[in-house]
C-alpha cells in the first residue's frame, strides 16, 4: 500500500495509509500513516460495526490537515 | 493488535528479514482544498474483485501486481476476495467487506458532508507482493493515472 501511496503522491494526490505493523511503516516510510491497533485482517476495527469503521476513517481524514513534515505516523486512539 | 506477536514463526522470520523497499525521497502532495470539497478515492490491498472481473493470479511469482477498478456504487457484498495468504484471519472481511474496502463508509462520509464526493472508481490491489518491481514501475503509476483522470483530491489506502 505504501508503494502505491508514493505513486499517487508523485502525481499530486495526497494520501493517508492505514498501517497495522509499525515496524514496516518505519522502514518503508509512507508520507502519512495512521497506525491502528487492530490485528491483520481487521484494519477498520470490527466487522458489522459501521460506527467503529467511520471513526477510524474520520481519524484518517484528519491527517491530511496536519502540518507535520512527512513522513509521519500518528497512533489511532479509539 | 497488529504486531509481530500475532504471526506464526514462519511469518515473524519473514517480516524481520525481508528487504522492505524504503521510499526515498518521500514524496509529498499537499491538500489543496478543504476536506468537505474533496473527492476521495479508496485503495485496498484485500485482493477484492467484482463478479465478471479477472481474478488475481496466485501463480504470479512475487505476487500479482495488477489492480481492478471498483465502481463507486458497487455493493460491497458482491466483492469476492482473492487474497489467499494464511498470515491473517480472513473472517472479518468475509463477513463485512467494508472492513477492508469501506465502500459504504465513504459514501456515508460524503452524505454527512465530511468529504465532498466519492471517486467514480476505486482501486483494488492484491497484498503480500514480495517482488514489487512491476508494481513500482508500472501498475502503481497506472493506478495513479486513473485517479488523476477522475480528479481525485485525496486517497485513503487500506491494507489487510
Amino acid at each position: 500500500m505504501s508503494l502505491v501511496a508514493a505513486a499517487l503522491e508523485r502525481r499530486g494526490i495526497p494520501t493517508v495509509v492505514l498501517q497495522l505493523l509499525r515496524m514496516v511503516t518505519e522502514k518503508v516510510r509512507p508520507p502519512r500513516a495512521l497506525f491502528v491497533p487492530f490485528k491483520h485482517g481487521f484494519p477498520l476495527g470490527l466487522p458489522g460495526r459501521p460506527e467503529v469503521q467511520l471513526r477510524v476513517l474520520e481519524a484518517a481524514l484528519q491527517l491530511f490537515e496536519r502540518p507535520d513534515p512527512v513522513p509521519f505516523i500518528i497512533d489511532y486512539a479509539p | 493488535m497488529g504486531e509481530l506477536g500475532e504471526f506464526s514463526l514462519k511469518y515473524k522470520i519473514f517480516l524481520k528479514t525481508y528487504s522492505w523497499r524504503r521510499i526515498d525521497p518521500v514524496p509529498f502532495a499537499p491538500l489543496t482544498k478543504a476536506l468537505p470539497e474533496c473527492r476521495l478515492g479508496l485503495v485496498s490491498s484485500a485482493g477484492f474483485v467484482l463478479p465478471g472481473q479477472e481474478p488475481f493470479d496466485e501463480g504470479v511469482r512475487g505476487g500479482d501486481p495488477s489492480f481492478r477498478c471498483i465502481p463507486w456504487d458497487s455493493d460491497p457484498r458482491d466483492l469476492v476476495e482473492y487474497h489467499k495468504s494464511d498470515a491473517f484471519d480472513h473472517s472479518g472481511i468475509l463477513q463485512d467487506p467494508n472492513l477492508g474496502f469501506p465502500l459504504e463508509r465513504v459514501r456515508e462520509l460524503a452524505s454527512m458532508g465530511k468529504i465532498g464526493s466519492v471517486a467514480p472508481r476505486h482501486l483494488s490491489f492484491m497484498g503480500s507482493i514480495t517482488a514489487p518491481g512491476r508494481l513500482i514501475k508500472r501498475t502503481a503509476p497506472e493506478a495513479a493515472e486513473i485517479f488523476v483522470e477522475d480528479k481525485v483530491d485525496l486517497a485513503l489506502l487500506v491494507p489487510v
